[in-house]
């Protein structure tokens, strides 16, 4: 059965590239802030419903359903305390890049959606921390949210709508842990980027101990467009349990790198080469692809052929999607070294504060460097992995997990290719496989 | 909130409070579960993981410390939440986690200092795998200064934080932290400089492994070689529970006991340090003051000059006065024997505080120590915490920390916390009932504690502060039939233990000094006092009955060579009113005797010999003249009998700092030379501003 691919006026995204206008005028013309008082003026119960119905699952890796999470606040403001909205923009995972362009171009999207979300949580603030090194992506966004203040879309009565509503852009210093929900509230509260330890989850003590949910950029941004045309237009694309449209970033050895919303599901395969121009010398060149963002395990040639892109597929063959971040490897990658590569972020992006993570990084990392030269034991690539077996779950956040994984992948589909390496640097000369390559 | 719940630990099922972790379930379970980062008195921060336990349902091991039993779902159809602490998950993860602690650690146990009594070594036997697998080059860390009692070796440092939470949280000095990320994080103080903390020995007791070690202690003993000894420490007035470490005659080091209500677990750091002091400057042998100069001399040349100067001399010609360190047999013991001279006039309040002997509530801590967890508004008046009893201060950080208000009459201190600061002297407290905070947030409290120092009353004014005082705690409710919200702050070991056996006597020391002055006082008998002024002795003849070579053996004319309080056995009541025991943990150097004995000896040459001849009978009358003191580690509460009546008024001078210098109060901390080496470092670091300050 042929892929239906997204039709043009199913996009939610309609200035990705940013083509158009991406002011206030250029927003509205496209239909975003259209009748936001009315969606809010539908009630807050109505909101999370239909955000459950759509299927949205988050869009920053864990694919947690966000109506769930959105339904989780506490109802009322009972004990004084305010309830915060808080947009995680630290998009730092290596190989991903969607939010950034919604942020740059379309940024109108994800300020409505704040509004949205924050009414339908009874927050009367929202922050937006951004990542480091984002600082073009921070004077649009912060234009764009201006923009809306003097438009009276922000502030007392946001939008007409009887809801006061304050939203903040805060910056970050270019910690890739700070991504981590816990470890981005600490950091917006001016400590060090720590994660915390849950329980308490942030819905009961999140910002400064408020009730607090933390959401992807994308998962925000996309609430108005469903709440607009209705969950059952979100839900009639994708599979069961992985519906709606998504923001796929396809970098590394392929024609015409891009980022593109695609409807969720869609074969690898078919992203590819309807998107990307197909990889460098052909679909039979690929030799590994990391279909979610460097923090899942790599998937070979063989898997690659017929892998839907969604959470239940990929997860089927001990992937995920994580981000939607597909990086893909053509046969003239060292498959070896490029895992080394993000183990080195790992070490490199490690906090420090629990045991496993801080001290398995640098040791996996040191025996994937001698992996990459052949010089280890065959034995240390079972050692290797149980080290990895060490780390994941064992940690305070996922960073552990995070940096497992690509390490699990690598030894799990590539193991010949690391023991011809060993070997090859034992004997002095290559087989016949590695000189082929 | 307290929720019973129901858990099943390793099969069986128990019931146990909801808000309790699951590491405390299961030590309550009596299942051991091994754990680095986690400690009872700090908060929690679960990043050691060596306390990982398989819950039932989970996917991954969970973090027992930081866990909270109503966190857990219970099973599909109900059944309590079921823990394992020994399913081959719970030790796969043990065993992954302590080898990650050990990779970067250095094998050096047979040089470390805490080598047989280290948590590493012996988690690493109990929980560990024999074999190392780790063939990368190992991490190193430079060290850090942490003053002259604390020495480092920061590369083998397994960032529990425990040190960086115990400083922020209990010390409330924030100069230790961690920077760096990943492997690279580090802990360090900030200003690199020794803590300003007066508890920053603790940090070497708290550090599971050898990364803090105590540096006055260092490479001097192995634990094992150690004779232990559990007694209770003289330093101050708080009576913290000890253990003093011996080996052959040496005291080698101080650690801290556990009491809950007392000291919790903490010891300041001259309580820990001083003991160096006792190697210095001791009496070890009888003198007798010869033209001008002491000279050495026999214990029975000692007693016979000392029976020649007393000979004929009126009761109301002697006196005595006890010092800070001394054990509450010693005063009895030197009472009974004055009595047996026909003189009443015995002295322990040294330094002049205006204390009536007979109302006990006015001198007695009487809320206790743990009553401070209770209060919510508490008034210092005329004391800094922070030196006079800094153990205790920390649990006034902690009422603070728990949303107590405080405030301070009396000078402008640090203690750690936040503190109003009402005035500076007599005159703000004479109108203190009048003052906002007083009848906002004093009055209104609902267990209002008003804390006054020794020194507040130890002036000119003192009774008419002590009277204002407690009319203060009467007015603002703070004295009531379930609680008594007046606190008296006192620094000296002994006094209560004097006061409650009455070693005092109308008109104080001023009266001592005045008589001696006249010449109307001819002897006066010094036990263990340095803390007077000995040149307002006058012509008297002076014996001087204790340890250290001090203010008060410089003017004796005969020296009684005793031993100091962990030489001998001996009764010390603390500031609340606790009598404790106090061990011998160690002999006293050369002929020093223990004071009892010294005195008993000394009544026989005096032909007034007393009716015990050992400890135990001397306790036995001490008990059945005072039956409170025979209940150890009791403590009876004093009956609010009114504000005792003032004459004279108060005065305008400010309440001045009454212990200038924390290592400096007794004659042991002043023979200490690691005492002096910080006296030194405290004072540089007032002449110093810091760069930000400025």
């Amino acid at each position: 059965m042929a892929f239906d691919f997204l039709k043009d006026e199913d996009r939610i995204f309609t200035n990705l590239y940013g083509f158009h206008d991406r002011s206030l005028a250029g927003a509205r013309a496209r239909g975003h802030w259209d009748g936001t008082a009315g969606l809010i003026g539908k009630g807050k119960d109505w909101i999370v419903n239909e955000m459950k119905a759509s299927g949205l699952r988050g869009r920053g890796g864990a694919g947690f359903p966000t109506g769930l999470k959105w339904s989780f606040m506490p109802k009322e403001e009972t004990d004084g305390r305010p309830h915060y909205l808080v947009v995680n923009a630290d998009e730092s995972e290596p190989g991903t890049c969607k939010d950034r362009e919604i942020m740059r171009h379309d940024p109108h999207t994800l300020i409505e959606g704040c509004l949205i979300a924050s009414f339908a949580m009874n927050a009367h603030a929202a922050y937006i921390y951004l990542r480091g090194e984002y600082v073009r992506e921070r004077e649009a966004l912060q234009a764009a949210i201006d923009e809306c203040y003097d438009a009276g879309l922000l502030g007392k009565n946001a939008a007409g709508s009887g809801w006061d509503f304050d939203l903040y852009l805060h910056h970050g210093a270019g910690a890739y842990i700070c991504g981590e929900e816990t470890a981005l509230l600490e950091s917006l509260e001016g400590k060090k980027g720590m994660p915390r330890l849950k329980p308490p989850f942030p819905a009961n003590a999140g910002l400064y101990g408020c009730p607090t949910t933390v959401n992807n950029v994308e998962s925000i941004a996309v609430a108005p467009t469903i709440l607009r045309r209705g969950a059952s237009w979100f839900s009639s694309f994708g599979r069961d349990n992985n519906k709606g449209t998504k923001i796929f970033g396809i970098s590394g050895h392929v024609n015409k790198p891009c980022v593109v919303e695609e409807a969720m599901s869609i074969p690898l395969r078919e992203l590819i080469d309807r998107h990307c121009g197909g990889v460098r010398g052909g679909w039979d060149n690929v030799k590994a692809v990391i279909p979610g963002g460097s923090s899942v395990r790599c998937l070979p040639k063989s898997i690659c052929d017929d892998v839907l892109m969604d959470f239940d597929d990929l997860s089927k063959h001990k992937s995920g999607l994580g981000t939607a971040a597909v990086i893909v490897m053509d046969k003239s990658t060292d498959v070896i070294k490029a895992i080394w590569r993000l183990s080195k972020f790992y070490k490199h992006e490690s906090c420090g504060q629990c045991t496993p993570c801080r001290e398995g990084t640098g040791w996996m990392m040191r025996v994937m460097d001698r992996l990459v030269r052949g010089d280890a034991e065959i034995e240390e690539i079972d050692m290797l992995l149980s080290v990895t077996k060490q780390v994941e779950g064992h940690t305070i956040c996922a960073l552990g997990d995070a940096a497992a994984w690509p390490i699990q992948g690598l030894i799990t589909h590539f193991r010949d290719e690391i023991e011809d390496r060993i070997k090859a640097k034992r004997r002095g000369r290559v087989t016949a496989a590695v000189a082929a390559e | 909130m307290n929720k019973t719940l129901k858990l099943v630990v390793d099969g069986a099922e128990m019931d146990v409070d909801g808000n309790m972790t699951i590491l405390q379930a299961c030590e309550q379970a009596g299942a051991e579960i091994p754990r680095f980062c986690y400690h009872e008195r700090l908060s929690i921060a679960g990043n050691c993981r060596m306390c990982l336990v398989e819950v039932a349902g989970m996917p991954k091991p969970v973090a027992s410390c930081a866990m909270q039993i109503k966190d857990l779902r219970p099973g599909r159809n109900g059944e309590p939440p079921e823990v394992k602490t020994f399913s081959p998950l719970v030790k796969k993860a043990r065993e992954g986690v302590m080898e990650f602690l050990l990779i970067n650690h250095p094998l050096d146990c047979p040089i470390c200092d805490q080598g047989g009594e280290c948590d590493l070594q012996d988690q690493a036997m109990a929980y560990g795998e024999a074999g190392s697998r780790y063939h990368e080059p190992k991490r190193a860390h430079d060290e850090i200064n942490l003053g002259p009692l604390v020495k480092t070796a920061m590369t083998r440092c397994i960032h529990c934080t425990r040190c960086v939470r115990f400083t922020t949280e209990v010390c409330g000095v924030t100069e230790m932290g961690s920077t760096g990320r990943g492997e690279d994080a580090e802990i360090i103080s900030y200003l690199d400089q020794a803590l300003t903390s007066e508890l920053s020995g603790n940090v070497v007791d708290l550090c599971p492994v050898g990364a803090l070690t105590s540096r006055p202690y260092a490479f001097a003993a192995r634990p094992w070689e150690l004779r232990k000894t559990e007694t209770i420490d003289a330093m101050d007035a708080l009576g913290s529970n000890i253990r003093a470490d011996v080996r052959g005659r040496a005291v080698l080091r101080v650690l801290p006991r556990n009491h809950d209500d007392v000291n919790e677990e903490w010891i300041s750091d001259k309580t820990r340090h001083a003991i160096d002091g006792l190697g210095r400057q001791r009496l070890d042998r009888p003198y007798i003051r010869h033209e001008g100069k002491l000279r050495p001399a026999t214990w029975d040349e000692a007693f016979a000059h000392v029976v020649a100067k007393l000979h004929g001399l009126k009761g109301e010609e002697i006196a005595a006065v006890a010092g800070d360190l001394v054990s509450v047999e010693a005063m009895y013991s030197l009472k009974d024997l004055l009595g047996r001279l026909g003189s009443t006039r015995v002295e322990c309040r040294q330094e002049g505080a205006a204390l009536p002997p007979e109302n006990r509530a006015a001198w007695l801590f009487n809320p206790g120590i743990a009553g401070i967890d209770q209060a919510d508004a508490i008034l210092i008046i005329g004391a800094n915490p922070r030196k006079e009893a800094a153990v205790l201060n920390a649990r006034l950080r902690r009422a603070w920390l728990n949303g107590a208000e405080i405030a301070a009459i009396g000078p402008d201190v640090d203690l750690t916390y936040p503190v109003v600061r009402l005035g500076a002297g007599p005159e703000t407290l004479a109108d203190a009932a009048n003052l906002d905070w007083v009848r906002e947030t004093l009055a209104r409290a609902k267990n209002p504690l008003i804390i006054l120092g020794v020194g507040a009353v130890s002036r000119p004014d003192g009774a008419a502060v002590l009277s204002a005082a407690m009319g203060l705690a009467e007015s603002v409710g703070a004295v009531r039939e379930d609680w008594t919200g007046f606190a008296l702050l006192h620094q000296a070991a002994s006094r209560v233990g004097g006061l409650e056996i009455g070693f005092a006597s109308e008109g104080g020391i001023a009266k001592i000094y005045d008589d001696a002055a006249s010449g109307a006082l001819k002897a006066v008998w010094l036990l263990g006092a340095d803390e007077l002024d000995p040149s307002r002795l006058g012509s008297a003849f002076v014996v001087y009955q204790g340890h250290h070579g001090d203010k008060g053996a410089h003017r004796a004319d005969v020296i009684l060579p005793t031993g100091a309080w962990l030489e001998q056995p001996g009764l010390y009541v603390n500031m609340e009113g606790r009598p404790q025991l106090a061990l011998t943990a160690a002999l006293p150097p050369g002929e020093a005797r223990e004071d009892w004995a010294a005195l008993r000896a000394l009544s026989a040459a005096l032909g007034a010999a007393q009716p015990f001849d050992d400890l135990a009978g001397l306790r036995k009358a001490l008990f059945a003249e005072f039956p409170r003191l025979a209940a150890v580690d009791a403590r009876e509460a004093a009956v609010w009998s009114g504000v005792p009546a003032a004459e004279g008024g108060l005065s305008g001078a400010p309440f001045a700092e009454s212990v200038p210098d924390f290592f400096m109060t007794n004659a042991v901390a002043r023979a200490s030379a690691t005492m002096a080496e910080l006296s030194k470092l405290a004072r540089e670091r007032r002449g110093t501003t810091l760069a930000a300050a400025e």
